[in-house]
């Protein structure tokens, strides 16, 4: 893996603040940061690394949670069998949802994935199993492996921390490998890139279906941490606060995103009971980060220290 | 009468509301094409400027007893300032960006109205009466026709008609079809471009608001009524495509005909089917129905 010092001091330092932090933080909020740090990680390596915005990460989010829940509820499968079978169809949907919207770029490409996940979201209201506006409630966490009994929630911990670590690292292989050279180059340039001889839509579907399933290990981990799976992770709000969390940590950088989950998070914890404020303050860091702030919380940290984050 | 099995009168009411529905797609998309032809911005901002234009009809007649007349000459005037503040304010600052970043701000700027205005008026919906001289029904036979909704069909036709005309056979709207192509060209030619902009993303602005005052009597006026309503107009941008004004006019009003009809067939799609359709067009048109892929 070949990259930056600075890359494994700050890899080290976000580890060692994962295993620490239960000792002082409650682990279920923890837990939640890591769901969405996860998820962000998978949307920005679309964004970040690819140029593409999609504007419907939720329904990998959502649609994985569903799954997960409806399989270790209905089915009761083992967790791992759980989370498995989440990020399977999560894969699957996103495989579909690439293929049709990498047909168009740019602008329209956030459109088309705003749209799907918006058909996505119809069909999960609709839908029989999902439960509609209740969800899928109390799904059991049931036994890893079938030997952990994860209603602990320092064992359901360990999982998390370990889920989000190995999708952490998959993300940061990609960035370095060959292909994610050439996706960073269709990102900049994506006609001489076809004229280097590269099948440019072939990589885009592939980082698309990456991030697709990452983002349903997320979903799917988040609903049996919750023991819930509902109609907020496939609404399109839910798509545009993972773009909020990328863009505010920072777009394109490794840790970004989980800086931005985690901010974003923490502020949602202490607004809750303002209500629609939230929204509005999600908005105005929306704004601002557009207008002063492009290169997010680690991206300025990165360009002030001279080095890749 | 029946028709397919239908009552006729199920029917044809169905196929009314579906046009009501294609009028507000047709003036939304409408917009959203004159306002990216020449920002190449997506205005995310649409469906709370439309969420506005309602409210502002709303509060004038609670506040000030302003008429609907009134309510729909003022507001699009009104909204539209805002629009202009907005763009010299800010999306000015990102012509020069990547256009993803019009939209991210545009976004932000839809969550923050809707959600002050949830603050302020809850989730609840307001009624707003239908004026006077729309009130009851015409019989035509076949079926009995709400005034007011027959006005508003044929409003919006003759407002989108007329923002054709000035945009494909004017002068004016030469210029603007000009800008669109080359802006620096145009510009060398003494015409202000800048100023232009500012007005097109004002007067796209003002069609939102317009499109809402018009609604504002048949749904409730209420601070989320254009976040849903914004993502289907961007499925029936994405089927017409952009490039053509017609072509946003004559895709908007047979969305909403096509989503009629679902209701009556098949209501269960009703939600989704303008998405399968864009998924279909994608499939065999990727540019979309009036566009022409770069």
């Amino acid at each position: 893996m070949g990259s930056d010092p600075s890359l494994w001091l700050a890899l080290g330092l976000m580890i060692a603040f994962f295993a620490l932090a239960p000792i002082w933080v409650y682990p279920i909020f923890l837990m939640k940061v890591m769901c969405f740090a996860l998820f962000a990680c998978a949307f920005n390596l679309l964004i970040g690394f690819g140029g593409l915005l999609s504007f419907g990460h939720a329904m990998f989010l959502g649609t994985a949670g569903y799954a997960a829940a409806h399989a270790a509820k209905a089915w009761a499968w083992n967790p791992e069998l759980a989370i498995l079978f989440g990020t399977v169809c999560a894969t699957g949907l996103s495989f579909v949802v690439g293929s049709l919207a990498i047909r168009r770029q740019g602008i329209y490409f956030a459109m088309i994935t705003l749209a799907l996940a918006q058909m996505i979201y119809f069909f999960c209201l609709q839908a029989p199993f999902t439960g509609g506006e209740d969800g899928i409630q109390a799904v059991p966490r049931g036994m890893l492996f079938g030997l952990f009994d994860l209603r602990d929630n320092h064992r359901m911990y360990m999982l998390v921390l370990a889920i989000f670590l190995a999708g952490f690292l998959i993300v940061w292989r990609v960035v370095h490998s060959p292909f994610g050279q050439i996706l960073k180059a269709i990102r900049e340039h994506e006609d001489r890139a076809t004229s280097l001889g590269y099948d440019t839509d072939r990589f885009k579907l592939l980082a698309f279906v990456i991030s697709g399933a990452l983002a349903g290990t997320a979903g799917a981990t988040k609903s049996l941490v919750f023991q819930l799976a509902s109609l907020t992770d496939v609404h399109w709000s839910m798509s545009g606060e993972v773009v909020l969390m990328t863009l505010l940590g920072g777009m394109g950088t490794l840790f970004g995103p989980v800086v931005g989950a985690a901010v974003i998070v923490t502020m949602q914890n202490y607004l809750a009971q303002l209500g629609a404020w939230v929204t509005v303050v999600q908005g105005v860091i929306f704004v601002l980060c557009v207008l002063a702030f492009r290169r997010g919380i680690i991206g300025e940290l990165a360009h002030a220290l001279k080095r890749p984050l | 009468m029946e028709i397919f099995g239908i009552p006729s009168q199920a029917l044809f009411g169905q196929l009314l509301i579906g046009l009501i529905n294609g009028s507000f797609y047709a003036l939304l998309s409408l917009g959203l094409a004159v306002i990216f032809g020449l920002l190449n911005i997506i205005n995310f901002t649409h469906g709370a400027q439309y969420m506005l234009g309602a409210f502002v009809a709303w509060l004038g007649m609670t506040h000030l007893g302003i008429n609907y007349w009134l309510a729909l000459l003022v507001t699009p005037f009104l909204v539209g300032a805002t629009g202009v503040l907005i763009e010299r304010a800010m999306l000015k600052q990102l012509y020069k960006l990547d256009h993803l970043y019009g939209l991210l701000l545009t976004f932000g700027l839809a969550l923050i109205i809707q959600g002050l205005f949830r603050n302020e008026f809850g989730s609840s919906g307001m009624p707003y009466p239908v004026p006077d001289v729309f009130k009851g029904a015409i019989n035509t036979g076949f079926m009995f026709l709400p005034k007011y909704r027959a006005w508003v069909i044929v409003a919006s036709l003759v407002v989108c008609l007329a923002t054709w005309y000035v945009i494909e056979r004017t002068k004016l709207g030469a210029y603007l079809r000009a800008a669109t192509e080359n802006p620096s060209l145009v510009q060398a030619f003494g015409i202000n471009v800048p100023r232009m902009i500012t007005l097109t993303y004002g007067f796209g602005v003002g069609l939102a608001a317009l499109a809402g005052v018009m609604a504002a009597p048949i749904y409730q006026v209420n601070p989320t009524m254009g976040a849903d309503l914004i993502i289907v107009v961007f499925a029936v941008v994405v089927i017409g495509g952009m490039g053509s004004i017609m072509g946003a006019i004559v895709t908007g009003f047979g969305l909403g005909l096509i989503e009629g009809l679902t209701k009556v067939f098949y209501p269960e799609a009703s939600a989704t089917v303008i998405f399968v359709i864009m998924t279909i067009v994608l499939l065999i048109k990727p540019a979309g129905l009036f566009g022409t892929q770069k």
